[in-house]
């Protein structure tokens, strides 16, 4: 066995199973940075061992069972919690028959999503959790994708895992009435992974911008884990549909494209196909939910690139469900914009005027939308202020210049 | 797993304090004792009735009142013997005082907390 084919073969182990060890050892231990700990020495091992004794037949077996032998040392060392004694026991057995018949290892990387995102974590640390445990991503990449330091993210991540551990949060999927909340819960984890690698595409290549793709990744993941989940094959079409649109966003100059002026021949077929499907299979299950909602209206959008015009009221209609189930600013300021684009700009504007002022104040979606609302209604100079408003609000250059410049158009 | 569940009041709530609460307090002890959860606990007198003391330099220092001023006070506290957090939340939220005040579950480190402190205190 040659030294490079054994590292080939450990590197296609992690790529394709860390989520799933993490998983594994972490549910049987209830100790998430203890079972990371434990891998990371079994890997190690791996890269000591495989070189000169080839690579093991079941490589994940072999990687358990060094995970648990350590678990095993670190417990004697260390006070054990009582109730795990038994886990970290049958941890052994399993890891035993694992080696021995032809099973795979069971998938609980669904229990780790949950115990992610758990209502004791701090919310703060439940994405970046996710990101760490079901991709194996390190702290630093993530830190720079959130803009935070190393350092601090490090110290969230460490804080929550002992809070899993010392607080035994129990590595289960809940059951129904708690598990629509609790779903709902991971699915705000993955998207806000995905919105914090989209606000800022126009690095692309960067680190933040690669965050979407991990998004889009642990979605996918999901709904191979929970296939009967309307809602969490909507937020992966959701995200797939907004990604398709990536190349179009910014114009060669780097400009910003608002959405309904992009060239849709930008955008990625397979991506806008596969979010399709999903919707799809999702509608089947006749459960509507934030997400499909979402995501039906960004399919209309898609549409454009077909039939070559978007159905403002057909959007209009979905944001007054989403507005009903999930009444944050966001869909509230979408549906004023649909009610305006589908030829009632004067409503729409009410519509936008009944949101109150207090949660609008830092809010740039909101200024954008009443700029271009108040000069559909030719109040030019308002909507110069609006503009100008939602310009100082952005972080993104690209975005603020688009914003500037709509504030020029209406002198 | 041994949780503490830590019931936080305001003086408003020490204050409203009725026969209704108190039997309802007793029947969600009666509740945890029945499940074969319980393992200690008890509601607490108002905060004017507690002193509180500390060594500083080897001398006694003893004071009126609770610890700290503090908008909401210990109002009683309970230990059960659940398998995980879950479990623990779930009982904390039949609490009766989860209605109106908080309840804060932390873990008991249980290397300091020897399973048979009752029969040490007989």
């Amino acid at each position: 066995m040659s030294k490079s084919s054994a590292h080939a073969a450990i590197e296609a182990v992690a790529r394709d199973s860390y989520g799933r060890l993490i998983a594994y050892v972490a549910s049987r231990a209830g100790d998430v940075a203890g079972a990371e700990d434990a891998l990371s020495d079994a890997f190690a091992a791996a890269l000591e061992r495989w070189p000169t004794d080839g690579v093991p037949q079941k490589p994940e077996a072999w990687l358990l069972r060094v995970a648990r032998n350590r678990m095993i040392d670190v417990t004697r060392r260390r006070q054990v919690r009582e109730n795990y004694e038994k886990s970290f026991l049958q941890l052994a057995d399993e890891a035993e028959e694992l080696a021995a018949t032809n099973e795979h290892f069971p998938d609980e990387r669904l229990k780790l999503l949950f115990v992610c995102a758990h209502p004791a974590i701090d919310p703060a640390a439940r994405t970046p959790l996710m990101l760490q445990t079901v991709l194996g991503i390190d702290a630093a990449r993530i830190a720079s994708a959130f803009l935070v330091s190393p350092a601090a993210m490090s110290q969230r991540l460490v804080r929550a895992k002992n809070k899993i551990r010392d607080a035994a949060i129990p590595f289960r999927v809940p059951e129904p009435p708690e598990l629509e909340e609790r779903v709902w819960f991971v699915l705000d984890g993955i998207y806000s992974a995905y919105t914090t690698g989209w606000e800022s595409l126009t690095e692309v290549g960067s680190t933040h911008h690669a965050l979407a793709a991990d998004a889009i990744a642990i979605g996918r993941t999901l709904v191979q884990l929970m296939p009967s989940e309307p809602e969490a094959r909507g937020l992966l079409a959701l995200m797939l549909h907004c990604e398709a649109r990536s190349a179009a966003r910014y114009a060669s100059n780097g400009e910003f494209v608002p959405l309904d002026q992009q060239d849709s021949a930008l955008w990625s077929r397979p991506m806008m196909d596969e979010a399709e499907n999903h919707l799809r299979s999702a509608a089947a299950f006749k459960r509507m939910g934030r997400y499909q909602l979402e995501a039906a209206i960004q399919s209309i959008h898609a549409n454009r690139a077909v039939s070559g015009i978007i159905n403002w009221p057909e959007i209009a209609l979905l944001y007054e469900g989403l507005a009903q189930i999930a009444p944050g600013i966001g869909s509230l300021v979408g549906r004023a914009v649909a009610i305006a684009q589908a030829g009632n700009p004067a409503e729409g504007f009410a519509a936008l005027e009944e949101i109150p002022a207090s949660r609008v104040a830092t809010y740039q979606p909101y200024w954008a939308a009443r700029g271009h609302l108040l000069k559909m209604l030719n109040k030019k100079s308002e909507a110069q202020e609006a503009f100008t408003r939602a310009a100082s609000l952005t972080d993104d250059p690209a975005l603020r210049d688009y914003l500037f410049k709509r504030v020029s158009e209406n002198a | 797993m041994k949780y503490a569940m830590l019931v936080y009041q305001s003086q408003e709530t020490f204050d409203r304090r009725d026969d209704a609460a108190i039997a309802a307090g007793r029947a969600y002890g009666e509740a945890l004792q029945a499940a074969g959860v319980f393992v200690g606990g008890a509601g607490l007198d108002s905060p004017q009735a507690a002193t509180t003391v500390s060594l500083r330099d080897g001398k006694r220092r003893v004071h009126d009142g609770p610890y700290a001023e503090t908008k909401e006070f210990l109002g009683g506290f309970g230990i059960i013997d659940v398998p995980n957090l879950d479990t623990a939340l779930e009982w904390a939220a039949r609490h009766p005082a989860a209605a109106h005040s908080s309840i804060e579950i932390r873990p008991l480190m249980g290397f300091y907390f020897p399973g048979g402190a009752n029969k040490a205190s007989q």
